[in-house]
């Protein structure tokens, strides 16, 4: 195949698109919709999991123990607590060192205030085990059993709202593969029948060119560009909107919600953009492609 | 070499359109194939081209047999052969030019020389100047003269064509087949069907003459006059 031929056949192909006007802006637009939400769940699953991510990683939960507690039986539980698999990690913090960073956070500007309790530390019975966990899932039924262990008095933990977080996530995941996966069919179908009709159209043209010698490939390649850049037109679309939306909404929340931009986050725009538009320019010029082959491979055995 | 052994060729419908046909055709001949309408003439065309397969009988073609040809390769054997067919069938929604160049790019010829060789092939049958124009604004004997540009394009080993004077004035005719003898001198083998008695004459080549599917008669250059074509009837 020389690139001449490659060159026509593009050219060829073009021009079925702007001859079959109406029913290629039909598969453009269905291909536009599919690609559009494709990007759109996997930003928000892709938002979500790092938002997860991160909820995750800095929850955890505290242990404080009884007021006439020895020093040798705070270890004794920290020993006990390390041993469980579900614990990634374990900060001991004593009254002492508590009170030093409560005095370093409220008393900074006011240090002789702070010397009032100089020796009497009013948080003498904070000391405390900060855990972290590996996975959120496991947090009701490791505190019931640190509950159990003799010489903790409180056990501090917030109501794990990660989890269902994880949870909405995955149902969205699910939600969006079903629609993704009819919209994925409707492209398919819309272009292989916009490609059927020009073959439609030119039946009698690939008879003659077939009857002064083109190969199938020759016949073909034009179709098959065809779909391919319904597909492509179809990708970029929607990866134009979905630049201009993500930034626009990031903005928007940013600036509403400020009370609650230190507690979401996001990811940047270059770095969800370098994995959105070589999928969503991939699965466009894939549904093209597989459309117009399966009609191609159909219509075309002359 | 072209060789028909016992040929015959039935559409869906009506009487058999060729009769157990036995024929042999020599490279470098130039044959012209008479007869009434509906005798088979353009049926024996498309067999050759292989857009026909025989009902019965066999096709020969360089030695290879056209049954045998797989499909594949279908489009390979075609780009040996130059055709002028009756209808034309140019393709309507290109101009002249590109109808003429399309038979280059279906064959890969690079563009510089599809440049240079459409226009001269062009000249040759008298159209230059209509090069831009669409099938449905030429005339019959205009369309038939870019089917025959478009036959040659390619410096064919043979040359299949189906009444290609049949809507060209005399003179006309006339420069068509004297470019159809000099396209043989250089070596093609020409297979002309035509009505044209005063052609057929002057020109003083191998005629084959069929009637209702079977071969009347099979005259050698010099033999043929229109008198004797009905005698046998
Ligand atoms: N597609 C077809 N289906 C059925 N019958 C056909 C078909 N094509 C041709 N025939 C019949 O086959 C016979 C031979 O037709 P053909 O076209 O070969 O004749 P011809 O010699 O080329 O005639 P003409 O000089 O008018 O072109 C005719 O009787 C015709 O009716
Ligand atoms: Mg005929």
């Amino acid at each position: 195949m020389k690139i001449s031929t490659v060159a026509y056949s593009c050219g060829q192909g073009i021009k079925n698109i702007k001859r079959n006007k109406l029913f290629s802006l039909a598969s453009v637009g269905t291909i536009t919709a599919c690609i559009f939400l494709i990007g759109l769940f996997y930003i928000i699953i892709a938002n979500f999991q790092y938002l997860v991510k991160e909820a995750e990683d800095s929850v955890c939960i505290t242990v404080f123990f009884d007021e006439d507690i020895k020093e040798n039986r705070i270890e004794e539980i920290g020993e006990l607590i390390r041993k469980r698999v579900e614990v990634s990690e374990v900060k001991y913090t004593s009254g002492d060192e508590a009170w030093e960073e409560y005095k370093n956070t409220y008393f900074a500007e006011d240090p002789e205030l702070a010397e009032g309790f100089k020796d009497d530390n009013p948080l003498a019975g904070s000391s405390h085990y900060e855990i972290y966990l590996n996975d959120l899932k496991m947090q009701n039924a490791f505190v019931t059993y640190l509950k159990t262990i003799s010489g903790i008095r409180k056990v501090n933990f917030s109501e794990s709202t990660a989890s269902t977080l994880t949870d909405f996530a995955k149902m969205v995941g699910y939600v969006s593969i079903v629609i993704i996966v009819i919209l994925f069919a409707v492209g398919i179908f819309l272009i292989s029948n916009t490609v059927m009709i020009g073959i439609t159209v030119r039946k009698e043209e690939i008879r003659i060119m077939k009857l002064i010698g083109a190969t199938d490939v020759f016949v073909r390649l034009p179709f098959i560009i065809e779909g391919i850049v319904i597909g492509l037109i179809g990708a970029v679309l929607p990866i134009m909107a979905l630049i201009l939306i993500y930034q626009k909404i990031v903005v928007y929340i940013m600036t509403q919600f400020q009370s609650f931009t230190n507690l979401v986050s996001f990811i940047s725009a270059r770095q969800i953009f370098s994995v959105v538009v070589p999928m969503a320019l991939l699965i466009g010029a894939g549904i093209g492609f597989i459309g117009s082959m399966i009609t191609v491979r159909k219509h075309l055995r002359v | 070499m072209i060789v028909l052994e016992n040929v015959s060729k039935s559409y869906s419908t009506g009487a058999p359109a060729i009769k157990d046909i036995s024929l042999k055709i020599d490279d470098g001949e130039f044959v012209f194939i008479v007869g009434n309408s509906g005798s088979g003439k353009s049926t024996l065309i498309k067999l050759l081209l292989k857009e026909l397969e025989p009902s019965t009988g066999s096709i020969e073609v360089n030695g290879k047999n056209l049954k045998n040809i797989r499909r594949k390769k279908i489009a390979e054997y075609r780009r040996g052969i130059g055709v002028v067919f009756q209808d034309f069938r140019l393709l309507k929604d290109r101009n002249v030019y590109e109808n003429v160049a399309f038979a280059q790019r279906v064959v890969e010829t690079p563009h510089k020389i599809i440049r240079r060789r459409v226009p001269a092939m062009l000249a040759l049958v008298g159209l230059a100047e209509k090069y831009r124009s669409y099938p449905k604004e030429l005339s019959g004997g205009e369309q038939q003269r870019v089917a025959m540009a478009r036959a040659l394009v390619n410096d064919p080993a043979m040359l299949l064509a189906d009444e290609p004077t049949g809507n060209l004035d005399p003179s006309n005719s006339w420069e068509i087949m004297k470019l159809l003898e000099e396209i043989n001198n250089r070596g093609t083998t020409v297979v002309v069907v035509t009505h044209n008695r005063e052609i057929v004459e002057a020109m003083n080549k191998r005629v084959i003459t069929m009637h209702k599917g079977v071969i009347l008669s099979d005259e050698k250059k010099g033999e043929y006059s229109y008198e004797n074509q009905y005698s046998g009837i």
